[in-house]
């Protein structure tokens, strides 16, 4: 069991890792420019030239999917970083003060929580118009209350706890409360869900994407070459196919690491 | 007993209701810019006698909070204001739209936790082994697969193996019962293999978990049949998790529907909304929200009630 965890912890996170690599490394590595196009060479298969082939305009399709999952990546970890930020401290201060706090930011939480995911987005993107930074902001407020709530109820047991109020006993400040007991005590919920949440996240920004709601052409963005790729896919599937296989690589590739990571640390699921 | 059960989460429910009409309410005044002058301008030549009049029949031309009291007792009433390019009442458009959504939803839902009882069942038994192993890593597949990359592959793979197969469109179920079912098993099979990823694992732990329980130790120790254990104190338990997470899952389920219908060119809200938004039509969009997120607030509203009777250590 222990073995078999490793195993997967290891390859979640050389998975993890090789991805963020490709993505800081595209404009290095990148065989062509994305926005190229050559019309003579559209719509090919892979070939020596173009490892994954090229789309309808004949732009290179690994050099779009690199871009495009430094775009996504990017973009995503901004968000899930700004939703970790500010529902983070909104959760744990709604655990640190208690009272007429907790009450009015965690109903406030609730009520963005009560919006389905997309129709949020779509909501907030209806108001911003549809491009990549309005899907940006759109999945920082949706994950915004999901980390609140994730973290105000591990929060409040430490709050809880017999050392804090120790601490508090012998003068600790505020601040030193959070930073030295109540934030190593969460790393490893935040760790778990932070991977989690990317791995969502990417998801809803490839749909989004997809829709027309996010990156707008011609930027090389996943969820767009998706969509574009879907209209010749009897002609040739190879841009929705290889698109829709790297949305699935990188999403699948955080999932797995926040799973693994949640198996190791929580000791719950450990001597189960 | 009910009172103590009820009384709360009615309470719980208004609060959240409310919070929710203010934030759809606040989506037309919060738009960057002259929200009128961007609505009229995607559709139509902008002249100062229809921006007057728009403004005014919208009523931004008032103070705040009279514009909500007026909205929202007009939206008490059924009325969510009309449809900038029609003309049709809102709420009628959304009614003609909802009812392939809800179907796609619910079939979904049927699909996806239907085969994940018996799934999360089958991995929790065999923890550890092979199946168990084999089963995560497939169902983190499954959690992370674009529902709208599996339409995509699903159709293609329809088109070269079963070449007569109707993939695309919709005909209600009153007219031809069993074309709209052929038509449906994709989208709501694409919709459902990422739920049923997500609900079996959520079984697996919920067993796991009441399997480690005190009851379980007695009613092995008492001698009670696995069978016994398993499904009758075992996977009870564990379906009160389950239960209160299918809210969330129908919420989840609807957004991907939006994304689904658009793969399979079903004529649903997914549809309505996402040309509201390319026609800069906000009411019709706001509207869509505010009705489809309220019909989510009760639901998961009726489940904690639900989730309250079934689980009698919360009666008290």
């Amino acid at each position: 069991m222990k073995l078999f965890d490793d195993r997967v912890l290891t390859f979640a996170a050389f998975l993890v890792a090789a991805e963020i690599a490709l993505a800081l490394c595209a404009p290095a590595i990148a065989p062509y420019d994305p926005l190229a196009q050559s019309i003579a060479a559209r719509l090919k298969g892979p070939s020596a030239a173009h490892l994954l082939g090229t789309d309808q305009l004949g732009r290179d399709v690994l050099a779009r999917i690199l871009f495009g999952m430094r775009a996504t990546l990017l973009d995503c970890v901004l968000a899930v970083g700004f939703a970790l930020g500010v529902g983070g401290a909104i959760g744990i201060g709604a655990a640190f003060f208690r009272s007429w706090f907790e009450r009015l930011a965690m109903r406030i939480m609730d009520v963005i929580f009560a919006f389905p995911v997309m129709l949020l987005a779509i909501g907030v993107i209806a108001m911003l118009g549809p491009r990549a930074s309005s899907a940006t902001l759109a999945i920082a407020i949706i994950y915004t209350p999901i980390f609140a709530r994730l973290l105000r109820g591990p929060a409040l047991v430490v709050c809880e706890a017999e050392y804090v109020t120790a601490a508090r006993a012998i003068g600790a400040s505020g601040w030193a409360i959070v930073i030295r007991h109540l934030l190593p005590n969460l790393a490893s919920v935040i760790l778990v869900q932070t991977s989690l949440a990317l791995s969502s996240a990417i998801l809803v920004e490839a749909s989004l994407s997809f829709l027309g709601l996010g990156a707008q052409p011609p930027m090389p963005s996943l969820g767009l070459m998706l969509a574009e790729g879907r209209n010749f896919l009897m002609l040739s599937p190879w841009s929705a196919v290889f698109a829709g296989s790297a949305i699935l690589l990188i999403a699948f590739g955080f999932n797995l690491l926040g799973d693994a990571l949640r198996d190791k640390l929580d000791p719950r699921l450990a001597k189960a | 007993m009910l009172k103590h059960l009820l009384l709360p989460r009615l309470l719980d429910l208004v609060i959240v209701a409310f919070g929710v009409s203010v934030i759809a309410f606040l989506m037309i005044r919060m738009i960057p810019g002259d929200a009128v002058a961007l609505m009229l301008g995607a559709n139509s030549e902008v002249t100062p006698q229809a921006l007057a009049e728009l403004r005014n029949r919208i009523g931004l031309d008032q103070p705040l909070l009279s514009q909500y009291l007026r909205w929202a007792s007009a939206a008490l009433h059924g009325d969510l204001g009309t449809s900038l390019w029609t003309g049709r009442p809102v709420v009628e458009e959304i009614l003609a739209n909802i009812w392939p959504t809800l179907e796609l939803t619910l079939l979904a839902l049927v699909i996806g936790a239907g085969l994940a009882v018996p799934l999360g069942c089958l991995m929790a038994r065999r923890r550890g082994r092979g199946a168990d192993m084999a089963l995560r890593v497939v169902t983190v597949l499954g959690l992370t697969m674009p529902s709208f990359w599996l339409g995509i592959v699903l159709i293609l793979l329809a088109s070269r193996l079963l070449p007569g197969f109707a993939s695309l469109g919709y005909v209600p179920f009153v007219e031809n019962p069993f074309g709209n079912l052929a038509r449906m098993t994709l989208p709501a099979l694409a919709l459902a293999l990422p739920i049923l990823a997500g609900l079996s694992r959520l079984i697996r732990s919920a067993m796991l978990d009441s399997l480690g329980q005190d009851y379980i130790r007695t009613a092995r120790a008492k001698g009670a049949p696995e069978r016994v254990i398993l499904y009758k104190h075992a996977l009870r338990n564990a379906l009160i998790p389950f239960v209160t997470h299918l809210g969330i899952t129908a919420g989840y389920l609807l957004g991907g529907a939006i994304v689904v219908e658009e793969v399979f060119a079903i004529p649903g809200l997914g549809r309505l909304i996402l040309g509201g938004v390319s026609e800069r039509n906000y009411p019709l969009v706001q509207a869509t929200i505010l009705m489809v997120t309220i019909g989510f607030v009760v639901l998961n509203f009726a489940i904690d009630v639900i989730y309250g009777l079934i689980d009698p250590r919360l009666r008290h």
